[in-house]
């Protein structure tokens, strides 16, 4: 089935009545050519590529509870495409132009908004900085515009430039970036994946890997044994876990990252702020609520929620930012479990073990990337050489010295 | 959370910084033939497991001593608290750790 402007028009006028489940809910068969494990974005949008666009049959996602049960549907789901390192920038400008093309792709609303990313600055050497952030985007194609204080003030005229610690100076604004609906995009990878064959496989844990002289043969599950050509592991918050049982140690640790909404609101701010210099960042959803995050609460986690003390920093973040938000309730707090590697960069790699191959170290910025982290692993599995703009991201580029090290911070492991 | 500290008792967990796996006392002797290996194991790799977990907090608004603690990483639960100059120490002297 595809949606069309027509078809929603024609549900409208019978009730509702047409719509169908948009994908199977298929049993797992003895073996696939390729596994992907992990029904998250990264896993499903994966699966999607490799069907679709590099040809692949035989494929299956396994997800130990339900698709988008993750990340996907935990994030802020701020999408952009404003980092530095050659590492890094061209990857996510090139995620950048999947999203700007992806609804008419996969024939599905995920809600695309570029809505704009307006960075505050502070200090003149915060503006140096972001301008010359500024011009290592335009030179890998993506956009950069730098702000004076009165062009902040045209857009957000009710910020809290005075404050004393951090005076709003200006801003680095990338027109170009904005926010999705994080379920909607993880949902049109699945159908995209589904109506391309790919076996979608839910409440299906990976228990173990079989392994024989080095050589990957498949996957132990809660369903029972899948054999497997080539396996791909995207589990993002759980990559040391999942891992640890095909005997690797990571350069990761878990780590619990909290979000907030608020209650619904009359239109206040039509884009993303990022308030870095206090741990704050901010967006309105569609209904009117503001999402809304910080920092990591600092520890490693696994327990899918957080602490109040980080929910106080948080709160005080913003009022310092927006003191107008002080009367709004909030509704909703959460956690999700994220895979922070020691250089704050992913790892899109082959594993020391033969058919198997590893997706992980998203930090707490792997939405936007979902698109082309699931376009370059899906080339990675098909042809066996990393795609183009991911060939940084290798697993042993810390034993190597190549740390990407994009906050600037030194090749410091424990500050991600 | 509370960490409850040898010395000072119940202190709350935002009164310390936290520096990850406890293993990080171990460093490796930097004058071995294997040292770059051992340290970069060292450095970058890490357990990482779901449950029970020893690391390093610093009361950097107390006593400034490091603890060793030992937390549930799926439940938050603090099972204890050492001082790691005791930990260290006992090695030193050959006793049990
Ligand atoms: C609160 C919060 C806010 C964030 N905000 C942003 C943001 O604004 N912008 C941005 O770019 N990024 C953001 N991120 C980061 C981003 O959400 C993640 O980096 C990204 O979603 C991770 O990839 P994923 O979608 O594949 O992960 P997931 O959706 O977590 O997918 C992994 C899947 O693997 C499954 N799994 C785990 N173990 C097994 C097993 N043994 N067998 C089978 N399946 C298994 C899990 O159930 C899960 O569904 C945020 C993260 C959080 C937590």
């Amino acid at each position: 089935m595809r949606y069309s402007g027509l078809k929603v028009i024609k549900e409208a006028l019978t009730g509702h009545k047409g719509w169908k489940p948009i994908w199977r809910n298929p049993e797992p068969q003895s073996s696939y050519d390729y596994i992907i494990v992990g029904g998250g974005g990264h896993g499903l949008a994966t699966a999607y590529y490799l069907a679709k666009t590099f040809k692949k049959a035989r494929i299956a996602v396994l997800e130990k509870s339900w698709l988008g049960s993750g990340n996907i549907g935990r994030n802020t789901t701020i999408i952009r495409s404003n980092y530095m390192l050659p590492g890094n920038e061209p990857f996510y400008e090139f995620s950048m132009k999947l999203w700007e093309n992806l609804e008419q792709e996969f024939n599905f609303n995920a809600m695309v908004s570029q809505r704009g990313i307006l960075n505050l600055l502070h200090t003149d050497a915060q503006r140096d900085a972001y301008r010359r952030r500024g011009n290592a985007m335009i030179l890998a194609g993506a956009d950069a515009e730098l702000l004076d204080q009165d062009g902040v003030r045209k857009m957000y005229p009710w910020l809290n430039f005075e404050n004393a610690r951090f005076p709003i100076k200006g801003g680095l604004l990338h027109r170009r970036g904005g926010t999705a609906r994080h379920d909607g995009v993880a949902w049109g990878y699945a159908r995209g994946a589904d109506l391309e064959g790919v076996d979608l496989i839910q409440n299906c844990e990976v228990t173990g890997f079989r392994i024989e002289n080095g050589k990957l043969k498949g996957v132990e599950t809660s369903r029972g044994y899948i054999g497997a050509g080539k396996v791909g592991v995207a589990v993002a918050g759980s990559s040391g876990r999942v891992m640890a049982k095909a005997g690797m140690r990571l350069p990761i640790e878990s780590h619990v990252l909290q979000a907030f909404v608020s209650e619904g609101l009359k239109p206040t701010i039509d884009g993303v702020i990022t308030f870095g210099a206090g741990h704050f960042y901010v967006s309105q959803s569609d209904k009117g609520g503001l999402v809304f995050g910080g920092d990591i609460d600092g520890y490693n986690s696994y327990a899918q929620r957080g602490n109040m003390a980080v929910i106080e920093d948080v709160a005080q973040g913003g009022m310092a930012l927006m003191p107008a938000i002080g009367r709004a309730r909030l509704l909703r707090v959460w956690g999700g479990i994220m895979d922070m590697s020691m250089d704050g960069s992913p790892i899109i790699d082959k594993t020391p073990i033969e058919g198997l191959y590893l997706n992980a170290g998203w930090c707490y910025g792997g939405f936007k990337a979902t698109p082309a982290s699931g376009y370059a692993f899906a080339h990675l599995l098909a042809t066996d050489t990393p795609h183009e703009t991911a060939r940084f991201y290798r697993l042993d580029r810390f034993e190597r010295g190549l740390p990407i090290d994009e906050k600037g911070m030194g090749a410091t492991p424990n500050l991600h | 959370m509370l960490i409850p500290h040898p010395l000072l008792g119940l202190r709350d967990s935002e009164e310390f910084a936290y520096l990850g796996d406890a293993s990080l006392l171990d460093r490796p002797d930097g004058m071995a033939p294997d040292a770059a290996q051992n340290f970069y194991e060292y450095q970058h790799l890490r357990d990482n497991p779901a449950g029970v977990h020893r690391e390093l907090w610093f009361h950097e608004q107390g006593d400034r001593s490091w603890l060793i603690v030992t937390r549930n990483t799926i439940t938050h639960e603090i099972l204890g608290a050492e001082l790691a100059r005791d930990i260290k120490l006992a090695r030193s002297s050959g006793g049990a750790a």
